[in-house]
């Protein structure tokens, strides 16, 4: 935690349109926990997905400027984004900046034409989800919760972009997403595509290759029984949500899941109203998810009583097998 | 200065030196520096006409001191050492040269420099080896007694071939039985030969042989001395029986209520009681009570064995016990644990009930196992239609271990072969090489081959269960890149096997601190060489065998195994030892008896000579580390073999470019601390 819960903020483009939503709320759970965003004045598209693969140097000057600028906004060393691609791109820029001396050089070449300067590594960058669960904490989230999410039952999808590469975070099945969401007491289902990509911008370039990857990712999210999918990142959330609908009309299905931001399902459990927390952008609607909040689930994964004398025993770490008599 | 006559000896190490350094110009060179006699270079010093050089030239020339500039000082001091006293020069007045592994090797791109660095480590060789003083070794009995620690093929093998020859062995094992994980299998690769029935006839004899003292259920938790002179502690947990009493009946493990899992034995995969014996054909035939499943240490009541145990075995108080030995060597057989196949998330080992790890499959084929050797999907009904085996989970993978653990391929062959004789499953092996090195392992691998096993070249990325096409619903499916059509492939099964890797112990380093050996950067013990001595350590006396030295299959352990007895058995053989005299000496006439030294020695070898008022070092034994020498306020320790003149003199060898004639190192005077 930086001293004073202050962050330099780095909304990025998704969030003042298609993300607005995950916008709105961040902004409201973070001035519930008391933590102070300063956004970067005048800051620019961090390139997306696609422009470091188009031309890598100007790219790179792109999302320094970003930097640079944050550097100047003070108030703390850690930059966050709550955009998984913003936060790769400046993560990255940050890195090789201080890493490769060159590219540091000819960026900072580049900047110089604004009157800018960013010395790489300077700053800290992170991922919004990042500070919630280390910063902040299960235990500081779990005290504020009013309104348990009881009965909503989540699939946390990751998407393939904040978990890679050393994090800190287990890369291939990460858990801190599904540990928060038990904290606001939800129900986490088991989400094996929890880290597969959304398909990114595939939906502008093949369509086809797009849709199945979406398709992949609802399906698995209904076979589990899922009522939302929460997510971490504007670009699945729209992937997801918008595309839908498309996926639904080319293959066939019924999918019928609302996405979500996790920022948002914190802010009901905080017992904020959905007007605060942007509901009602979404495509596919959430409020009959929602609605099932409070229910009481049926406990269906119950444990037998009496051991069945057939079955082989499930690997359970050692030390922690029940002893059975 | 002194007169002494020094012969300097530089090896070219055929072009592991002479390819970097130029060995001509530095023997010229080392030839003009005082007090240098003789300086030659030649191909392979360590060659016998190597060391007959050095020997000729002391007899002829008279040499007083010998400096070898080779390798590092490991593996040939001893052999140069033996050349100086075999031409009745005293060893310890010979000093190596390292200029293999400080030099040539560290700075191939550079020869000028590797040659000046070379230069300049010969004379501080040279100059160290004029304060060098003439030293007797120790010469110390060895005990008959050998230890044994690990009850495993390795172990077993190294006390039954000791222990045969006539000599005493103590074979402790932490379990309750000896067998180790062999005793958990059910065949052996490549000739699918019955374990257990190679195994048990070993481990009877183990018990029967009058020879060996068999600690079970017991643990070492010291070791003092040195080579031929250890003492150590022994901890024999209670077993909560009377051995003396017992008959190994089973009415007691029959009757009790306290059903638990068997992390042990059954890798999780079956249950055991809470007083058991872990396999029927355990040696020692004997129960233990393990007290943290049994209900009467929980809650007072209970007690079904103790009333149906006809001979009233049944000891609910008995306590641990500790035994003090007195061994001449040790031979360590630690073994291995298993990969922990939670570590790999994507294969959804504990998540995804079909997934089985290599040793819990062992046991499912196991006649004696859990399913009495059917092979069965976890609902211990179903048969598998399908099975994917995937190697290398936890080997050759930069984020768990990069090693091989050179067992897994032929397992899995073995598992193959297993599964199709059991069911009629389709298998899918997911390798990504196929490593059936050693005599017949090839064969087998064709073998399969033709029983008509699917090989797949292609490490597994995941293992799911989220359907994504139609024939996958209610799968498990395996998902990697076949590297041999240079495609994605999607196989779903019913069950997967995970080829988990051999690891270290979790406590080996722990052990190897309390046996005074090393580890390799995986964690397992490091041998003192590994090509020409591959089961002694760098601690004399303590040997090394099987899994716990590093991965590898029975065959390989059990030559481990008795290799170690040889070791073993020719230092018994030849009655002596000669321990190095590299230790520290107190002046006891200089000693201001502060004490401050007695409880530094991590070996406790100093001892205060309460009448005299003086501390002195019990040689038997101080293991030469200089700590004391370091800390004593007075500087009246003297550290044999490394003196302060040594050393000092050794400095300014290496500086001799660095200094004026009249100038020497200083030595800082320092406040004590």
């Amino acid at each position: 935690m930086t001293e004073n819960g202050t962050y330099v903020y780095y909304p990025g483009c998704s969030l003042q349109s298609t993300g607005r939503a995950y916008d709105t709320s961040t902004k409201r759970v973070a001035q519930h926990l008391n933590l102070t965003l300063n956004e970067i004045e005048d800051w620019n598209c961090c390139g997306a997905t696609e422009y470091f693969s188009v031309n890598a140097l100007p790219a790179y000057s792109l999302v320094a400027r970003n930097l640079a600028l944050a550097a100047e906004t003070g108030g703390a060393p850690e930059v966050v984004a709550p955009c998984s691609a913003c936060y790769l791109n400046l993560r990255k820029t940050n890195d090789y900046m201080h890493k490769f001396k060159k590219l540091g050089a000819q960026v900072n070449q580049a900047l110089a034409a604004g009157g800018l300067h960013y010395e790489g590594g300077s700053l800290r960058v992170r991922h919004l989800l990042d500070i919630i669960v280390q910063d902040v904490g299960y235990d500081a989230i779990g005290a504020q919760v009013t309104r348990p999410l009881q009965g909503l039952r989540v699939a946390p999808y990751y998407g393939c972009l904040i978990v890679r590469p050393d994090t800190g975070y287990n890369t291939e099945y990460p858990t801190h997403l599904d540990a928060l969401m038990t904290t606001l007491g939800a129900t986490v289902v088991d989400f094996p595509m929890k880290t597969h990509c959304c398909g990114g911008h595939m939906t502008q370039i093949s369509e086809e290759v797009a849709y199945e990857l979406i398709r992949r990712i609802l399906k698995n999210a209904a076979d589990y029984g899922a009522d939302a999918i929460v997510t971490l990142c504007p670009m699945c959330q729209l992937n997801l949500d918008a595309y839908q609908g498309q996926v639904n009309r080319t293959f066939n299905t019924d999918f019928n899941i609302p996405v979500m931001f996790f920022t948002q399902l914190m802010g009901l459990a905080f017992g904020l109203s959905t007007d605060e927390l942007g509901f009602g952008s979404e495509m596919v609607p959430a409020m009959p998810a929602l609605s099932r909040i409070g229910r009481e689930l049926p406990e269906e994964r119950e444990r037998p009583k009496r051991r069945d004398k057939q079955a082989l025993p499930m690997p359970t770490p050692r030390g922690s097998g029940r002893s059975e008599s | 200065m002194s007169e002494e006559k020094i012969g300097v000896y530089v090896c070219h190490c055929g072009h592991n030196i002479a390819g970097t350094v130029n060995v001509e110009e530095v023997s010229e060179w080392a030839g003009h520096l005082p007090n240098v006699a003789v300086a030659k270079n030649y191909k392979f010093m360590c060659s016998s006409l190597g060391q007959e050089m050095v020997e000729e030239d002391i007899k002829q020339e008279g040499l007083t001191r010998v400096v070898v500039a080779a390798c590092s000082p490991h593996m040939h001091e001893p052999t140069f050492r033996g050349a100086c006293q075999r031409a009745g020069l005293n060893p310890y007045l010979f000093e190596m040269a390292n200029i293999r592994e400080h030099a040539s090797w560290v700075h191939q791109d550079d020869k000028e420099a590797a040659t000046e660095k070379a230069k300049a480590i010969i004379s501080g060789a040279v100059r160290r080896a004029e304060e060098l003083e003439p030293l007797e070794p120790f010469r110390a009995p060895i005990n008959e007694t050998t230890l044994v620690v690990g009850g495993g093929i390795a172990g077993i093998n190294a006390a039954l071939e000791i222990a045969n020859s006539g000599h005493k062995v103590i074979l402790v094992e932490r379990e309750p039985s000896i067998g180790g994980h062999m005793a958990q299998f059910d065949k052996t690769f490549p000739t699918l030969d019955c374990a257990a029935c190679i195994l048990t006839p070993k481990m009877f004899d183990v018990g029967n042989n009058p020879n060996i003292e068999l600690l079970t259920y017991s643990e070492v938790e010291q070791v003092d001395g040195f080579v031929g002179n250890f003492t150590v502690r022994i901890r024999k947990r209670a077993r909560m029986i009377d051995t003396g009493l017992c008959t190994g009946c089973g009415d007691c493990w029959e009757r009790c209520p306290a059903k638990v899992i068997d992390f042990v034995y059954e890798s999780g995969l079956g249950y055991r009681t809470a007083v058991y014996r872990p396999f029927p054909q355990a040696v020692p035939k004997y129960p233990v009570i393990d007290t943290e499943s049994c209900i009467y240490y929980k809650n007072g009541r209970c007690k079904a064995c103790e009333k149906f145990c006809p001979t009233g075995a049944i000891k609910f108080d008995q306590q641990d016990e500790v035994v003090v030995a007195n061994v001449g060597n040790i031979v360590l057989a630690t073994g291995y644990d298993l990969f922990d196949a939670r570590r790999i998330p994507a294969y959804g080992y504990g998540r995804l009930a079909n997934v089985f790890t290599s040793m819990e499959f062992e046991r499912m084929t196991n006649a004696s196992g859990p399913t009495n050797g059917k092979v069965l999907l976890r609902d211990g009904v179903t048969q598998p239609e399908s099975v994917a085996i995937i190697h290398c989970v936890g080997s050759r993978d930069k984020n768990t271990n990069i090693y091989c653990s050179a067992t897994c391929c032929m397992a899995a062959l073995k598992f193959a072969h297993l599964v199709k004789e059991k069911t009629h499953a389709q298998v899918y092996n997911f390798y990504i090489d196929m490593r059936t090195a050693f005599k017949d392992y090839e064969l087998f691998y064709n073998r399969l081959l033709e029983e008509g096993t699917h090989f797949i070249r292609g490490r597994a990325a995941e293992v799911t269960d989220a359907a994504r096409q139609p024939g996958e619903e209610g799968k498990l499916i395996v998902q990697a890149e076949d590297t041999l059509i240079g495609k994605q492939r999607r196989v779903p099964v019913d069950m997967v096997i995970l080829m988990v890797a051999m690891e270290p112990r979790a406590d080996a380093s722990e052990v190897a601190h309390r046996f005074g050996i090393g580890c390799s950067d995986a964690g397992f013990f490091t041998e003192r060489h590994p090509k020409l001595d591959p089961v002694a350590t760098m601690n004399e006396g303590i040997f090394i065998a099987g899994t716990c030295q590093g991965p590898k299959d029975i065959p390989a352990s059990v030559a481990q195994g008795e290799a170690t007895a040889a070791r073993v058995l020719s230092l018994i053989g030849k009655g002596e030892v000669q321990v190095e005299p590299v230790r520290a000496r107190i002046d006891e006439d200089r000693c201001s008896g502060c004490r401050i030294c007695n409880n530094l020695c991590p070996y406790g070898a100093i001892d205060f000579i309460a009448e005299k008022g003086v501390s002195r070092v019990n040689p038997a034994q101080c293991k030469g580390c200089g700590t004391c020498v370091a800390a004593c306020p007075s500087q009246v320790i003297t550290g044999q073999h490394y003196t302060y003149d040594s050393i000092m003199a050794q400095i300014e060898g290496l500086l001799y470019d660095q200094r004026t004639p009249d100038e020497h190192v200083r030595v800082l005077e320092m406040e004590p601390a």
